[in-house]
């Protein structure tokens, strides 16, 4: 007992000493809560609300592109899709044996959507399949009591209901490549399409809109518990093209599977009509997805369906180019309309000889200027073309909008080529021959064009010398929302169209004399209607009531060999395609008061003459159509020019 | 002698502590209401079970508050035997859980001996030190003994591998030395022989896992999103609670899913979370007005194993706060040491009430001397 006292004051010492010591721990513990609690507690609360809140962009509707009369070219369609919740199915394969009795599912689909299932977290949704027929995905939605897990949605893609037709005007959207990202967090975006070629590439920011955003709480998986706010994003904005829809399917028809490109113009407001190139694709394979095979065939086709000749085709004027030297020429007080060459079918220079295309026939005897470009003698223009020399002829060229692009509202436009003696020294190093001179008169030699070019050329001709402009969309900002007026418009396009007309009119003169102008004019009627022109039998039907006047055009693709010339020149049927000349024709109608230009390139069309008959059959439905004449999207009815009417 | 020491059912009953047991149940009743939080607001699957749990341990309590402290000196080694032999069972056939091999199968439950073995150290060494003379306790060969009661459980539980465990063993029975009367500078020596063992520890007997929790507690940011994560995410459920949380049931850390073992290890922090500092600090009172009555029962026995073993088991149960709440913390590494009478778990609410049973025994039968080397028989 006295022992056990000892103990005890020594158990009680201890105990004071552990206790205090305990204590003390405790007092760091309280110290801690409150350094976690009190002083830093804003920073975990900012962290905890970090942890918890997540945001979710929303894609905005794409703008519209629509046709001058409000026809839509591209739309957003819905997108019926069926997707899968792996941890709400009796097992995903089972689902799917399911699901592929009612709807198409092939092997190649069924592994990947169970390599993703592996893949992904149990309550991600995966797609099984989109673009599903409003029928399946009825059938889908009928059944969707047997199949859990399983989830009908509806997305939204763009369509392109004239697919064909306008594909190379206006583009398509595809999937978002490394090189797209610009910092927009739209684009990172899983499945967002952006604007890959054509006007969806060139006014792909007015069109995308801006993104909205959904705030919601998510738990330590991902999965979304709710909502918190959410901000509608704005929906892009329309844009209203130039084209009239109609006429361009009208045109791709008549062309059907040449190798062609036609452009048909307004030659006071230099807006682009109808722009066709031949042959071409299905846009909306890019948006669904493509498979190689099929890229591979589009790339590799011979008549190179992905280019649009219209702006990206080149090709030597031929014939069509002549117009240019006889202007240059009268402008230069060389030579006026009655200047007149004995043609007997060849001239020599040196020891070349320069042909015309009737020396077989003994040449033209005396033209005049309007009969020779009727007639289109090749010796009358050699001969102008010495005169004047090649600088002269190429600044006129310059001036009716040949050798640079415009800036059309494309992607790939090209320059053509008008070349002068100092290009030629710097390019080649050589100086320029006087037989080159003489070539390039008939518009052959580095002379190269493109379709729209020529039909600008044709425009500024006909409209007396305006240096209007090609322009392919009148206005945007005409929001897809109903309630909602025009917003101002955005980038370079043309704001309200009555500023956008007084903007056009104001197209400075190139500074030509009328008088001049009107020789030319009047033989590009002759070349259609006269007696002797080379275009006299594709005239406008006498119901038309309207005349058209042109100019044909035949480039040659290679040198026409001595024996060939001899053997008679002419293209048989035996000449292989790619061998065959490009046939041109530009035109303008109705004569008196003209409205419409129309350029048309045939590669490999044999002769101008080919052109000259597609070119009427579409000046024909041009002026049928006459889209000039009825009222278009933002235009007070009625409102434009009345003088202009026939 | 005082008291009568020999206590009829009734006299034991009416002496049993029942403010104790009122803050036992006030603690347990915390755990509920914070297991009912962690199933959104619902009473199953955690909530329920616990307090089936609680009431079965407090009669098991009980019970044991009523054998007489004298029974357990005498059974103290064979308790100890006992547990001892489970923890080479379950080193020999025991059930591999989560990466660890704790559990034993004994057909009608399964046991987790190293629980058992929390109580029949404390018993043993109290065993131990009250048949010894203070002058003798100070004696290198008295050590001998002790140091194999504690060093072969603790390295047994390590290689199952139980951390957390091991180092309640270690902690408790250097108390118990500790107030045995064992010299300072002796605990000195050990603390330096620990300090040199860590590099061997660290080479040889610490696990991957565990090493990487070290690691973790040294700088979690080190790897936030794999074994940083926890220790983040409690931190900032913590801290985001503020002065008075975010109210009942509104944690979201804890609801969201960020909270790892929201009902078991880290219950504490979803407490933080939802009732703040204020919260904290009430349920840390709770644990220190237990701690202080379990002394002041030590204080009061009038025998040397009663002293020990009362003073051992509110030891372990201060050991089992301190190291839950500076685990959630950040404090120290995390080790699986669940809050006590809180967390979600059957095994160490049984452990803990028996240990509380023993307590109360001790208070109970305070007034009974037992000489140092009892009469068996008697």
């Amino acid at each position: 007992m006295e022992r056990d006292g000892s103990r005890y004051k020594a158990f009680s010492r201890r105990l004071a000493l552990l206790g205090g010591g305990q204590l003390g721990l405790a007092g760091l513990l309280m110290a801690r809560m409150y350094y976690l609690q009190v002083l830093e507690s804003d920073q975990y609360k900012m962290l905890a609300e970090e942890n918890r809140i997540s945001m979710r962009l929303l894609a905005p509707p794409r703008g519209l592109v629509l046709d001058r009369f409000g026809q839509e070219l591209a739309s957003n369609r819905q997108n019926y899709r069926v997707v899968l919740i792996a941890e709400q199915t009796k097992g995903v394969a089972e689902t799917l044996d399911r699901l592929s009795r009612i709807i198409p599912i092939n092997s190649h689909q069924r592994s990947r959507v169970l390599r993703e299932v592996k893949r992904k977290r149990p309550f991600v949704p995966i797609k099984v399949a989109e673009n599903l027929t409003w029928e399946q995905f009825a059938r889908v939605n009928v059944q969707l009591p047997d199949l859990p897990g399983v989830q009908p949605d509806v997305g939204e893609g763009r369509f392109y209901p004239s697919g064909f037709e306008t594909a190379h005007i206006v583009g398509y959207v595809s999937s978002v490549s490394e090189a797209d990202l610009t910092g927009d967090p739209l684009l990172e975006l899983p499945g967002f399409r952006i604007g890959k070629n054509g006007i969806e590439k060139l006014y792909d920011e007015t069109l995308r809109g801006k993104a909205g955003n959904s705030r919601v709480e998510v738990n330590a998986y991902g999965r979304v518990i709710r909502e918190l706010a959410r901000h509608d994003g704005q929906s892009g904005d329309n844009v209203v093209l130039t084209i009239d829809s109609g006429l361009q399917e009208k045109i791709s028809r008549r062309l059907a599977d040449e190798s062609a490109a036609a452009v048909v113009m307004d030659i006071h407001q230099g807006e682009v009509l109808a722009m066709v190139s031949s042959p071409s694709y299905d846009p909306n394979a890019f948006n669904l997805g493509m498979s190689n095979k099929a890229w591979r065939s589009l790339v590799q086709h011979p008549r190179k369906p992905l280019i649009n000749k219209a702006i990206a085709g080149q090709y030597p004027p031929g014939s069509t180019f002549k117009m240019i030297v006889a202007l240059a020429a009268m402008e230069a007080g060389i030579a006026g309309p009655g200047h007149r060459v004995f043609c007997n079918g060849v001239v020599k220079l040196g020891r070349s000889k320069f042909h015309c295309w009737r020396h077989r026939y003994g040449g033209h005897g005396w033209v005049d200027m309007k009969q020779a470009i009727a007639q289109s003698c090749d010796l009358y223009f050699y001969d102008l073309a010495r005169r004047i020399g090649v600088d002269r002829i190429g600044a006129m060229a310059r001036r009716f909008g040949l050798g640079e692009a415009f800036g059309i509202e494309l992607v790939g436009e090209k320059d053509g080529l008008v070349p002068s003696k100092d290009w030629k020294l710097a390019v080649t190093g050589e100086p320029w021959q006087l037989g080159e001179t003489l070539i390039t008169g008939i518009g052959q030699a580095y002379l190269l064009a493109t379709p729209l070019q020529l039909a600008v050329m044709t425009a500024r001709l006909a409209n007396g010398g305006m240096a209007v402009r090609p322009r392919l969309s009148r206005r945007q900002g005409a929001r897809n929302v109903p309630g909602e007026g025009a917003r101002p418009a955005v980038g370079d396009g043309p704001g309200e169209d009555g500023a956008a007309r007084q903007l056009d009119s104001a197209a400075q003169p190139i500074g030509v004399s009328a008088a001049n102008l009107k020789v030319i004019t009047e033989a590009m009627s002759d070349v259609v209607n006269g007696a002797r022109g080379t275009a006299r039998k594709y005239k406008l039907d006498k119901e038309m009531n309207a005349k058209m006047a042109g100019k044909t055009g035949t480039a040659q693709v290679r040198r026409i060999t001595k024996a060939e010339r001899s053997a008679g020149g002419k293209l048989s049927k035996e000449t292989p395609w790619q061998e065959r000349d490009h046939a041109l024709f530009t035109a303008f109608a109705p004569v008196g008061a003209p409205r419409y230009a129309i350029a048309v390139v045939v590669e490999h069309g044999g002769s101008g003459t080919y052109a000259a008959k597609l070119t009427k059959d579409i000046m024909t439905e041009v002026l049928r159509d006459d889209p000039l004449g009825r009222s278009a999207v933002g235009m007070s009815a009625g409102g434009r020019g009345k003088e202009r009417k026939i | 002698m005082g008291r009568q020491v020999d206590l009829t059912l009734l006299q034991k009953l009416a002496q049993i502590n029942w403010f104790l047991i009122l803050l036992i149940s006030l603690i347990a009743g915390v755990g509920f209401a914070m297991l009912y939080s962690a199933a959104n607001g619902s009473i199953d699957p955690w909530a329920s079970r616990q307090m089936f749990r609680f009431a079965a341990g407090l009669g098991l309590m009980l019970l044991i508050a009523l054998i007489d402290v004298r029974a357990w000196l005498r059974h103290a080694y064979l308790i100890y035997a006992a547990a001892l032999l489970l923890l080479v069972a379950v080193e020999v056939m025991g059930v591999v859980g989560m990466g660890a091999r704790r559990w034993v199968d004994l057909g009608l439950f399964q046991l987790q001996p190293s629980e058992v073995m929390k109580i029949a150290l404390v018993l043993a060494l109290a065993r131990f030190y009250h048949g010894l003379p203070l002058e003798e306790v100070g004696r290198i060969r008295w050590l001998v003994m002790p140091a194999g009661l504690i060093l072969i459980p603790v390295a047994l539980v390590m290689r199952q591998p139980d951390l957390g465990t091991a180092i309640l063993l270690l902690a408790t029975a250097t108390a118990i030395m500790l107030l045995a009367g064992v010299r300072l500078w002796k605990f000195a020596v050990a603390l330096g022989a620990i300090l040199l063992a860590i590099p061997l520890a660290w080479r040889f007997m610490l696990h991957g896992y565990q090493k990487d929790r070290v690691l973790t507690y040294l700088n979690p940011e080190r790897d936030p999103l794999g074994a940083g994560y926890h220790i983040m995410q409690s931190k900032i459920a913590l801290g985001s609670g503020g002065l008075f949380g975010k109210g009942f049931m509104q944690g979201t850390q804890s609801h969201l899913a960020f909270l790892p073992e929201r009902q078991t290890d880290f219950i504490f922090t979803m407490l933080a979370e939802e009732f703040g500092l204020i919260g904290c600090l009430g349920l840390l009172s709770l644990y220190i007005l237990i701690i202080a009555y379990g002394y002041a029962i030590a204080m009061r026995s009038r025998n040397q194993f009663g002293r020990l073993l009362a003073a051992g088991v509110i030891s372990t149960f201060f050991l089992y706060v301190f190291i839950n709440m500076a685990m959630v913390m950040g404090l120290i590494p995390v080790v699986g040491v669940p809050l006590p009478l809180v967390s979600y778990g059957g095994t160490s609410m049984m452990s803990l009430l028996i240990g509380f049973g023993l307590l109360l025994s001790v208070y109970v039968h305070r007034d009974v001397v037992i000489s140092r080397r009892p009469s068996y028989s008697g």
